[in-house]
């Protein structure tokens, strides 16, 4: 990502909660959080996984759970959540990759099933009432969390690592690996990769994200609840990833803000919020094929043709 | 940041003490937030109906209080607590609602209740059943006014087991408000000699209860209590009738039968059930006004025992408001616990320090279909449970607002 372009941003999450209501740009953050680690899966190494909201719901759980009834400080209670959702995408992970395409979705959306069931019955859930009314907290047992504005720089700071490990990650000769499976799987296996290994590290690697994601938006909203493992979750995700652009670095995080934004500022028009979340869809799956921060950059480049073009060259030439 | 809040409170706080006499609305606006399900399977006994009570409140009051505008707002909390936590967050935070209204579905009424309690607003519940809202979940804003888990189980329960109902099986809606009502029922049948023989549980919105019922008709139990609500009321006792549940000789209980419910079901299927309910409509003539209202504003729908308490619960909020001269939750709901309430559904009612309105509440059948007269005639009264036998004894809650 160019300089001047990560600086405004930053700025602009720095400045955001002086002049945007804290709570939706916290759950923005989580949600994008969440969908840069979808994307990590789908955008760079092909995987459609069907069934992220296990993770995602499955940390907010834990995280709710070890900090509202074992009383846990705030970033071991979503440590907890990390590890647990890592967990889970380790084992999962393992049984889903054996497959591909269709098979790989359905496999992890039966999983994710199991989880969810699992999240009905289970005591420490709460089924449907959900575990509500959890404490923030002091972070490192100090900091007061429960002021909005000390709660929204902590969510930026966690999201910030959280996709600073993702840049790093897709940027690395890991992520090259990666984005040489998704490209020609054959061709990678033939070069001597173990791409099973490739797939499941990177597939552990979402799914802890994922965790981080759920456990701070647990914090945030303070309350874990079935919508956050259920699969609607897991097709929000991926709606989210497509408005804003598969495989872009900032398109998820420009998709979660998008999504979020309608859901929060449309919700008294009730049910139509999933009818104009639809229309979207469908308007951008058929005119803006690659998401709003795909089609930017594809503009951006067929504007500066030659300098596209001398770059193409020079990575050709590599 | 801190220090200059604390400094700005502590200045408020100087500013109120020293001012007291002076109205008090804050951001110019007194604002109701109706929360509650406009579309699924509760939205014909809260729903739209609950907004339109809401507004006929606001403008039988006036439409203003201590000289400032009354707004009503409302939205969709689709029956899922984090939805209700997020509305009533921001609509608290950014919209300056003064008060929560209606919040059926009793998992997203504890989830605002905790909201409602940490920023300081009233929560009028008329919607939510469970009974631990004025128990180990009170809250000193919190008031409850239309029924709760433990009337109703004191109310069709206890008849029940009175006519000879002594093994029971429970049809359980798998969330707190189920829980609370199969808790309190199960608890008058031990009383009354009686034994649960089993209970089922199933989750909120079924559309099949075959393998529940089912399990219902093994247990062979006289009595099968549905403690569940709306849609899936309706269901149940539908599809009972398709496994010929009660013409086995078994009785069905519907714990909460709201008389949009019977219209659903119709008298043929609805006849002979015991309901217990805070309001109808032809009880009189104050109630057969309000009906009559009601109807003309909401497309001849009637009025449901929630919606009318919509409506009282918002006009007594609004004289509380006005008689206390501020809409500072912890002023206004001082003052109607102190206010007496008398409206068309109640009369001489109170409100306890947990939270709980007193009110009486009837014990109704529904009619034969050779005995409906008219629209909506369904109901004759069996008994008449004062207020002070109908609800929880205030010591027995568990409210830590309750001392001694």
């Amino acid at each position: 990502m160019n300089k001047p372009i990560a600086l405004a941003l930053l700025a602009l999450l720095v400045v955001a909660p002086f002049f945007v209501y804290p709570s939706f740009l916290m759950t923005a953050l989580c949600f994008a959080l969440f969908a840069c680690a979808f994307n990590l899966l789908i955008g760079y190494v092909g995987l459609l996984s069907f069934g992220h909201a296990a993770y995602f719901g499955g940390a907010a759980y834990i995280t709710a759970h070890v900090v509202k009834v074992w009383g846990w400080t705030p970033e071991l209670g979503i440590l907890a959540g990390v590890v647990v959702a890592a967990f889970l995408g380790l084992i999962f992970g393992s049984l889903a990759i054996r497959r591909q395409g269709i098979y790989f979705a359905m496999i992890t959306l039966a999983l994710s099933q199991m989880l969810y069931f699992f999240a009905v019955q289970a005591p420490f859930t709460h089924g449907e009432d959900g575990i509500q009314a959890i404490p923030r907290r002091h972070l490192f047992g100090l900091i007061d969390l429960s002021d909005s504005l000390t709660m929204y720089y902590f969510v930026a700071v966690i999201f910030l690592i959280g996709f600073a490990i993702i840049y790093r990650t897709i940027h690395s000769p890991f992520g090259q690996i990666l984005k040489a499976i998704r490209e020609n799987e054959p061709r990678a296996v033939s070069l001597g990769y173990d791409v099973d290994r490739f797939k499941l590290m990177a597939f552990v690697l979402s799914t802890a994200l994922c965790g981080l994601a759920g456990g701070t938006k647990a914090l945030v909203s303070q309350i874990a609840s079935l919508t956050d493992v259920h699969w609607a979750m897991s097709g929000e995700v991926v709606l989210i990833t497509l408005v804003g652009g598969i495989g872009t670095v900032l398109g998820p995080v420009v998709g979660a803000f998008i999504v979020i934004a309608m859901q929060n500022y449309l919700a008294e028009w009730g049910e139509w919020v999933l009818v104009i979340q639809g229309v979207i869809f469908v308007v951008i799956v058929m005119s803006l094929r690659r998401g709003v921060v795909g089609e930017l950059v594809a503009l951006w480049e067929r504007r500066k043709p030659s300098a596209a073009g001398a770059e193409a060259k020079a990575q050709a030439a590599h | 940041m801190q220090r200059m809040k604390q400094l700005m409170s502590a200045a408020a706080m100087v500013a109120l003490l020293a001012a007291p006499a002076a109205a008090q609305v804050s951001d110019d606006v007194v604002k109701l937030g109706v929360m509650n399900d406009q579309s699924g399977l509760y939205a014909d006994i809260t729903g739209p109906g609950s907004v339109v009570a809401a507004r006929m409140a606001v403008e039988d009051f006036g439409g203003k209080v201590l000289g400032k505008p009354i707004e009503v707002v409302f939205a969709d909390h689709q029956n899922k607590p984090d939805i209700g936590v997020n509305v009533a967050r921001q609509w608290i935070d950014t919209q300056q609602v003064d008060a929560m209204v209606d919040v059926p579905t009793s998992s997203v009424a504890l989830a605002v209740q905790e909201v409602t309690r940490q920023k300081n607003r009233v929560f009028l519940m008329s919607g939510p059943a469970s009974s631990d809202l004025t128990g180990k979940a009170c809250s000193e804003t919190g008031i409850h006014w239309t029924y709760d888990t433990y009337a109703l189980a004191n109310g069709t329960g206890k008849a029940l087991v009175k006519q000879g109902g002594d093994t029971w099986f429970f049809l359980t809606s798998d969330y707190a408000f189920g829980h609370a009502l199969e808790r309190d029922t199960a608890k008058f049948v031990t009383d009354g000699g009686g034994k649960v023989l089993g209970v089922v549980r199933h989750p909120l919105n079924t559309a099949d209860f075959s393998s529940f019922l089912l399990q219902a008709q093994a247990s062979k139990a006289k009595v099968i209590g549905l403690a569940n609500a709306g849609g899936d009321t309706i269901n149940s006792i539908k599809q009972a009738a398709e496994f010929g549940v009660v013409a086995g000789g078994q009785r069905l209980a519907g714990l909460l039968v709201f008389i949009n419910d019977v219209h659903a079901l119709g008298l043929k299927t609805a006849q002979g059930l015991v309901v217990t309910s805070a309001f109808y409509w032809d009880l009189n003539d104050d109630t057969r006004a309000f009906a009559k209202r009601f109807m003309e504003k909401h497309k001849g729908m009637v009025p449901s025992m929630i919606q009318a308490g919509v409506y009282g619960e918002v006009m007594h909020y609004l004289k509380a408001v006005q008689a206390a001269g501020t809409d500072e939750a912890k002023a206004v709901a001082k003052k109607m616990k102190e206010l007496p309430i008398n409206d068309f559904m109640t009369k001489n009612g109170s409100i306890r320090q947990d939270g709980r309105v007193i009110r009486n509440m009837y014990l109704l059948q529904v009619k034969k279909p050779e005995e409906s007269k008219a629209k909506y005639d369904y109901y004759k009264v069996l008994a008449t449970i004062p207020g002070n036998e109908a609800f929880r004894p205030m010591a027995e809650g568990g409210c830590p607002l309750v001392k001694g």
